[in-house]
Formats: structure tokens, C-alpha cells, sequence
């Protein structure tokens, strides 16, 4: 097969052209990293790309392919990882300083996952420093580039891997969503993104940022590869106290072409100020769409939607200065040279280490955990939180999955976001709520506005709601390549 | 804005942080958190009396295993991250005089 045209496919395509002889696993390698030789320099998708073991282990997954020991959908397809899950003996940096040297002895649950089922990890992608940020511009390691038009940012915080992926630099990318780290990149890059129900997919081997929140989901050029991937890496996984044991997880069994019936909700809220006006049309196009295809589609007031972001910052500043603690310079990475005493030697490591979004989170979220502010603060986020999951409840008891926009703009340009936090943080306004009743969450390309960039349709569902999510998913998207 | 943040503020939670912030950051760190809890006060608009805090969305309470090891002894490979090693030991800076 020629390269271009091994690049074209998608990850499930290409795993059923390695099966049938057609191509081989070093041969999808090879065209991989070929592309990643055209484009890399430009934007800059990975920290981390070891060639040569990636070739080897593509021979070796050929060899087993070739024996009949790995028959899976995504035996030999070449994977990229977000560098924030731990990868056995490849460098895991989180795009900080303070873990530019950190090698870890163990892979995180997801990346064995997808390991076991023959896919070829790559390399580590770029990401906002611990995965704090929107727009991927506060790596540590360079910015991102967003491959649809290099002048705008690819999103955050799994920008690269949203960028390999519509950068054909990978077949398909694991990314993690704390607030719509997957959902929105995925957007902005034109590419299909989900965050499954929160505790779906193990959290081991994750480095925490908002352990509560935190969910890994796959990033992907189809609504198939999405839920072939989600199905590859969900496990029950007894080293993470907070993963569920599913028995519903044969996602792919949901794709099928129907929404006959299928009831809708669009909450009135989320179309409201802010949401730029081409955003607003795609994805109410595609709401038309699915209501001419059968879909019931309705709006309602889903309500409380202005106060997931003051409740996401509370609990996910808090969380995080917790979980960044560990981060002092004794066991790995980054430790200050010049530091009299173990005292001076964290608060040096750490005040070197972590760049500002991160610090300016850890002071955040030391201060509401703090003694006379922890009720007035932390505990009233925890209240609200139950309030937006009941309302969400709510929500669920008429609809199977709610229709809204991913982001209230397309993606905005390189050096445009960072200098207002509170304007950054309020780009996530569609995409956080979902993470703090911890639903699942797809973002599918409805669309693109003048400038080209593409537009995001999100789809939430009710917990383990997510074959409705991709049976929806799926069928705008093949309604949509009809040209309908 | 509501929130003024104090020099002393600052430094208290520097010290819960264990961040040592430059004067130049120190003013950008009072700022921040202002405006940041200017946003959180929002909040308090919402009557919360009789709501229970919820810190998980599912109820899966403790979740206990037996404390068995089952991996192996990789201290040496847990050592090759550490900034300095001694004696199959994590080296500190001194801590007594």
C-alpha cells in the first residue's frame, strides 16, 4: 500500500489491512514516523519519540500478528500517549521541568491495556504543564501548533495529542479530561474526542491532577476508532480504589446508523452569551440533522451552568495542591542545587520546578483547603457540585443525551489566552460540568467556521451512558459524510 | 475587588505550598487569587442549607485489598530516578546540625 494512502486510514482500517495481509505493522510504522519527519518541526506534537524502538516493537507485534497470538482490531496500529500517564522506561516529563528526567518503572493501566491488545506506542505528546491549562501553551517543552492552521492553538490540555492525531503523526492518541481536556482539543482540531464515565477507564499510572475529575478517554480520527479504542483500554482495576467494574463496555456494539427516537435535550443555557455565533449554527445544524433522521430534540433549562466553573476551580485547585505534594525533589526528577537544608530544598525544587499556571493552582487551592476557609470554600464547591449532578439527574429522567457546543469559540490564536486566567477558564464552561457529575462526553466535528478552523458538537450522556453517546455520535458523523 | 489578599495571606499559604515565590510573583500571586475568589464568592448566591457535600459521584465507599506485594524488589530501578542515591538509599540535604 502506498504511504499517503496508509496514512488516510483510520486506526480500525488499518488494523484490518495489517490482518488481511495488506500492510504490516512496520510498514503503518514507517509511514508514521515519516510524517512525523514532514511535520514535526512544525508543530511540534511530541516530547518524546524513540524511532527505533518503536520500529522494534511494531516487528515484534508483526511476528505475533503474523503467529495468530494478536488478532485484535488494533493489533499493530501505531498509538500516541499523553505524556502524563507512565509509560515503562520511555520518559514521562507531564510537560514540566520538574519531571524533565523522570523515567518510570511501571506503565500506567490504560497504556498495558492497549499494549496487550498489540497497539504500538509511538512516543509521548506535548500537553498544558500537569494538564492545567487550555491551550497546551504552558509546556514546559514548546507550544503546540494546531495542524488545521498553525497560527492557533490546538487546545488543551491534551493539545498534541489532538494535534497527532489530525496531523496524521498516529492513527489514534490517548489523551486525559479533567474539565474537557480531551473534548475540547479534540474540537479544535477536528477530531473525534470522549471522556468516558468517570472511574470507566483505571486511573493507575495517571499523574493526578484533580484525582476526582480525572478521566483517560481516547482521541480519534472516527466515532468508531473512538469506542473500539474506549472498549481496548476499560477495565476494572483493583489499583485504582475508584475504578468500576462494567460489565456494559462492548462499545462498539453500539455503532449503528439510527436515532430513530432517540431523545435529545438542548439546555437553552448553554446557547446564551459568549458562544460565537458560527459555533452556534453548526451545531444547531446538527441537531436539525438528527431531528430530520427521527431524533426527538427539545430545549431545555438544564440550570446552575454559570457556577461549574467557580465549583471546578475550587475542587480542582484543591485537589491538585494535594496531589502536586509529591513533587519535592527527593525520590525523581528536578531537585535545586542550591538549597541549604531539606526545608529551602522543597520549596526551591518546587518554586524552579512547576511554572506559573501550576503554582498559581497549588496557592489556590492551599488557600481554600485552608483552616477558616475550608466550609467558606472547598465544602460550599462540594455542595454545588451536588446540585449540578442533580440537575443533571434531572436532565436524564427525559433525555438520552444532551446537545451542546464543546467550546464557545473555535480555537483561538497562539498568545491570546494566557494573559486573563479567568477569560481562559471560562472557555471550559461547556465542557467542565460534566467532569464534576462525572458523565461521559463525546466531541464530534460538526463543521467549520470562515477562517477553516473546525467546530466541535458535544454529546453528554447520563452515566454508563455512553452507547447512546456513540450511537448518536456515530450516526451524525455518517449522516454528515453523506453529505447530508 | 472584594478579596484583598494580604502580604501575610501570601506568605502563609506560600508555606502550605512550599513555594517560594519572587517579589515580582508574590504581586502577581495577590492579584490572581483575588480575582480568582471575587469568582469562587459567586457560590455563595446558591442556598446550599441541607445539601451534602459530594466528593464522589458514585457511592463506592473504602475500597480495601489485602496489603500484599505483588510486584517484586525494584529499588534499584526506583533509584535510578533519584536526583542522588546512596547505599541503595534516597540522599537528602541535611536536616540537623
Amino acid at each position: 500500500m502506498e504511504k499517503t494512502e496508509l496514512l488516510a486510514l483510520s486506526a480500525v482500517e488499518l488494523g484490518r489491512a495489517i490482518r488481511n495481509g495488506e500492510t504490516t505493522a512496520v510498514e503503518a510504522m514507517e509511514a508514521v514516523l515519516a510524517q512525523v519527519d514532514r511535520t514535526e518541526s512544525q508543530y511540534n506534537c511530541y516530547v518524546t519519540l524513540d524511532r527505533e524502538d518503536a520500529l522494534k516493537r511494531a516487528a515484534e507485534v508483526q511476528k505475533k500478528i503474523e503467529t495468530g497470538e494478536l488478532t485484535g482490531p488494533l493489533a499493530g496500529v501505531p498509538v500516541a500517549i499523553k505524556d502524563n500517564m507512565c509509560t515503562e522506561g520511555m520518559l514521562t516529563t507531564c510537560s514540566s521541568k520538574i519531571l524533565h528526567n523522570f523515567v518510570p518503572t511501571f506503565s500506567s493501566e490504560a497504556v498495558l491495556n492497549l499494549e496487550k491488545a498489540g497497539a504500538v506506542v509511538i512516543g509521548k505528546t506535548n500537553m498544558d504543564e500537569f494538564a492545567m491549562g487550555s491551550t497546551t501553551e504552558t509546556s514546559a517543552y514548546g507550544v503546540t501548533r494546531n495542524p488545521r492552521n498553525p497560527e492557533h492553538v490546538p487546545g488543551g490540555s491534551s493539545g498534541g495529542s489532538a494535534a497527532a492525531v489530525a496531523a496524521e503523526e498516529c492513527y489514534f492518541a490517548l489523551g486525559s479530561d479533567t474539565g474537557g481536556s480531551i473534548r475540547q482539543p479534540a474540537s479544535y482540531c477536528g477530531v473525534v474526542g470522549m471522556k468516558p464515565t468517570y472511574g470507566t477507564v483505571s486511573r493507575y499510572g495517571l499523574i493526578a491532577y484533580g484525582s476526582s475529575l480525572d478521566q483517560i478517554g481516547p482521541l480519534t480520527k472516527t466515532v468508531e476508532d473512538c469506542a473500539v479504542v474506549l472498549e481496548t483500554i476499560a477495565s476494572h482495576d483493583t489499583k485504582d480504589s475508584t475504578s468500576l467494574n462494567r460489565e456494559d463496555t462492548d462499545f462498539s456494539s453500539a455503532l449503528k446508523k439510527d436515532v430513530q427516537g432517540m431523545r435529545i435535550g438542548i439546555p437553552r443555557d448553554y446557547f446564551g452569551e459568549g458562544l460565537d455565533a458560527e459555533v452556534k449554527d453548526a451545531v444547531l445544524a446538527a441537531a436539525d440533522l438528527l431531528k430530520a433522521n427521527g431524533a426527538i430534540v427539545e430545549e431545555f433549562d438544564l440550570s446552575l451552568v454559570e457556577y461549574a466553573i467557580p465549583t471546578y476551580y475550587t475542587i480542582a485547585a484543591a485537589e491538585a495542591s494535594s496531589n502536586l505534594e509529591r513533587f519535592d525533589g527527593i525520590k525523581y526528577g528536578y531537585r535545586a542545587e542550591d538549597a541549604q537544608g531539606l526545608h529551602q530544598m522543597y520549596k526551591k525544587t518546587r518554586s524552579q520546578g512547576f511554572g506559573p499556571e501550576v503554582k498559581r493552582r497549588i496557592m489556590l487551592g492551599s488557600f481554600v483547603l485552608s483552616s477558616g476557609y475550608y466550609d467558606a470554600y472547598y465544602l460550599k464547591a462540594l455542595r454545588v457540585k451536588a446540585m449540578i449532578k442533580k440537575a443533571f439527574d434531572q436532565a436524564f429522567e427525559k433525555y438520552d443525551c444532551i446537545l451542546g457546543p464543546v467550546s464557545p469559540t473555535t480555537a483561538p490564536k497562539l498568545g491570546e489566552s494566557l494573559s486573563d486566567p479567568i477569560k481562559m477558564y471560562l472557555g471550559d464552561i461547556y465542557t467542565i460540568s460534566v467532569n464534576l457529575a462525572g458523565l461521559p462526553g463525546i466531541s464530534v466535528p460538526c463543521g467549520t467556521d470562515s477562517k477553516g478552523l473546525p467546530i466541535g458538537l458535544q454529546l453528554i450522556g447520563d452515566c454508563f451512558g455512553e452507547k447512546k453517546l456513540i450511537q448518536t455520535a456515530y450516526t451524525f458523523e455518517q449522516l454528515r459524510k453523506e453529505g447530508k | 475587588m472584594a478579596n484583598i489578599i494580604t502580604d501575610e495571606t501570601i506568605e502563609y499559604v506560600g508555606i502550605l505550598a512550599k513555594l517560594e515565590l519572587s517579589g515580582e510573583e508574590k504581586e502577581a500571586a495577590k492579584k490572581d487569587m483575588g480575582r480568582m475568589l471575587d469568582y469562587i464568592d459567586k457560590l455563595g448566591e446558591l442556598d446550599t442549607t441541607g445539601v451534602e457535600p459530594m466528593s464522589h459521584v458514585f457511592p463506592v465507599q473504602n475500597v480495601f485489598r489485602e496489603d500484599e506485594a505483588t510486584n517484586g524488589d525494584e529499588s534499584e530501578k526506583t533509584l535510578q530516578n533519584a536526583p542522588e542515591e546512596k547505599d541503595n538509599m534516597f540522599v537528602v540535604p541535611k536536616t540537623f546540625e
